[in-house]
């Protein structure tokens, strides 16, 4: 077994149009793995279908698999639960519950009962800790979380995920509405992360992609047009649709 | 003459202002009429003793309790069942034929004359099932006809909750019930119990569906059990104002008075609630 993620031959539908085609990858535990392509290039969706979010839009069809630890999460009797726990997301919007900090990282302890009472404060203090936001918010833990920045909230949303325990981080275009400060710590952040966890990252961003990753898949219209080691896309690109993209020829 | 886009902008707002004060008048004659009428036989004695000489002296507080009575017992019915058939159509049901059927339907239900509530309650309630006319027919009846409101609201509760909550909670591993009950309905809450509040005026309110199936003309003793007739205010109003002759004008919009004055305070509890969790659920 090669990934923590592979997928075999998996085609996305939404009703007619053909979101995915023909994609094969596997995906190395404890990486970055970034995915980058223009906008509408399924690169999103591809996202989606590791955890299984493409559920929630109504007409989706999917042919191939898509396996996470070796089994096939894409027929019909897969826990979702358990998969989801396994396989956390981070979104493109911060979006922290309109709760208080702590009830936002507690979210999942609570929800899915896997803490006693007296453990909550090591929970938020090892969360918060883990994303580098302790020291700042210590005093503030009862306050509303969207009165944080976007940065910090963003943050707080990784945090929320760590007492899920998850293995996988999926992240899709996280750092779109922060400014380029906000991006390059929470770039630090993947990189300390990546210890840990395996962070699979969608980006429009084509720089993004070259500092913090270690593997990168160009994709184009549904296909995956080229997957290896981040220096070799960037440097050596194999196919000329690549080359053209990250030297700017369109996108 | 010439057009001027500061007279016209004069002219939109001057209708626009005076169409609002036309629909705000007829509410504050009406509530100030009743206070001037009514005023003056409010007392303790006429909120809580029994009405006495053919209902032309004494109190209202047999209407009272029975209003109270139906307000809570349609509640009992109405609230869960409304709240829960929202949650399966707005989270659950998926977007078919039948499914805008079912919702078609339910608005519908809210265009239906109360009066035929009152006829179908006394079908099925009080015939059929052998209620007789009682607090337990009334109450299921008022609950039916109240059901497209507190579904209706429900339903626009559930929906202006952010769909992005939903999506986060699932990816966190929550079950769908779970994110229901922990992201979504929370949320959902200040909207849901706007659905009470419009339920609660109407219950209260309505006369031709508990005409037949709870309200009693003279009743001056207090209901033992659900399966007891009650006065009921909006009846007792109609009483006093058609049925008895030479009743002291004042009695009646007395009557009308204390109506409003119980749904009014019934509204309030529920709006202190709901500006609570507005207050603490802000996004």
């Amino acid at each position: 077994m090669k990934g923590i993620i592979e997928t075999q031959d998996l085609n996305l539908f939404y009703g007619e149009f053909q979101a995915l085609k023909n994609i094969n990858l596997a995906v190395r535990r404890k990486t970055i793995t970034a995915f980058i392509g223009p906008s509408g290039c399924g690169k999103s969706t591809l996202l989606r279908s590791f955890n299984r979010m493409n559920d929630l839009i109504e007409g989706v069809r999917m042919t191939g698999r898509v396996l996470i630890d070796g089994n096939d999460i894409q027929n019909s009797h897969t826990d979702l639960v358990t998969l989801r726990k396994k396989v956390g997301m981070v979104f493109q919007r911060p979006n922290p519950f309109p709760l208080s900090i702590a009830e936002n990282i507690l979210f999942g302890p609570q929800i899915h009962r896997t803490a006693k009472k007296d453990e909550y404060e090591q929970i938020v203090e090892e969360s918060l800790k883990s994303v580098l936001l302790w020291d700042t918010l210590k005093d503030k833990l009862d306050r509303n979380a969207l009165n944080l920045s976007l940065e910090q909230q963003q943050r707080l949303c990784i945090a929320r995920l760590l007492p899920v325990k998850p293995e996988v981080l999926l992240m899709d275009e996280p750092c779109s509405a922060l400014d380029p400060v906000a991006t390059e710590r929470i770039e630090d952040l993947m990189r300390v992360l990546k210890e840990n966890y395996t962070i699979v990252i969608v980006t429009h961003n084509m720089q993004q992609a070259a500092r913090v990753s270690d593997d990168t898949g160009f994709m184009l219209l549904g296909e995956l047009i080229e997957f290896h080691r981040t220096e070799m896309i960037f440097t050596n690109p194999v196919d000329q649709r690549t080359s053209d993209y990250i030297t700017g020829r369109f996108g | 003459m010439k057009y001027n886009s500061y007279r016209s902008e004069k002219i939109a707002f001057t209708i626009l202002f005076a169409a609002t004060f036309l629909v705000v008048l007829p509410v504050i004659f009406i509530i100030l009429m009743i206070i001037q009428k009514g005023y003056s036989v409010i007392s303790w004695e006429f909120l809580f003793t029994m009405p006495a000489k053919g209902m032309r002296e004494g109190g209202i507080w047999p209407a009272i309790v029975g209003t109270l009575y139906l307000v809570l017992g349609t509640l009992i019915f109405a609230l869960p069942l409304g709240v829960l058939s929202a949650i399966f159509l707005t989270e659950y049901a998926k977007n078919n034929a039948l499914t805008r059927l079912v919702k078609l339907a339910i608005i519908n239900l809210a265009g239906v004359p109360s009066v035929v509530y009152g006829l179908f309650g006394l079908g099925i309630f009080v015939m059929f099932l052998k209620f007789g006319a009682s607090i337990l027919a009334g109450s299921l009846t008022l609950a039916i006809m109240v059901l497209p409101i507190i579904i209706t609201t429900t339903k626009e509760a559930l929906e202006s909750v952010p769909q992005s909550f939903r999506e986060v909670s699932l990816s966190l591993g929550t079950s769908k019930w779970e994110t229901i009950r922990f992201s979504v309905l929370p949320y959902a809450l200040p909207g849901i119990l706007t659905g009470v509040i419009l339920a609660v005026s109407r219950a209260a309110g309505e006369t031709a569906p508990i005409l037949f199936t709870v309200a009693a003309f003279y009743l001056p003793k207090l209901p033992e059990s659900v399966f007891n007739q009650v006065m009921a205010l909006p009846y007792h109003l109609y009483v006093l104002s058609t049925q008895v002759p030479n009743v002291d004008i004042r009695l009646r919009y007395g009557t009308a008075l204390v109506l409003l004055m119980l749904v009014l305070s019934l509204n309030l509890m529920a709006i202190v609630v709901r500006a609570k969790f507005r207050k603490k659920k802000k996004w």
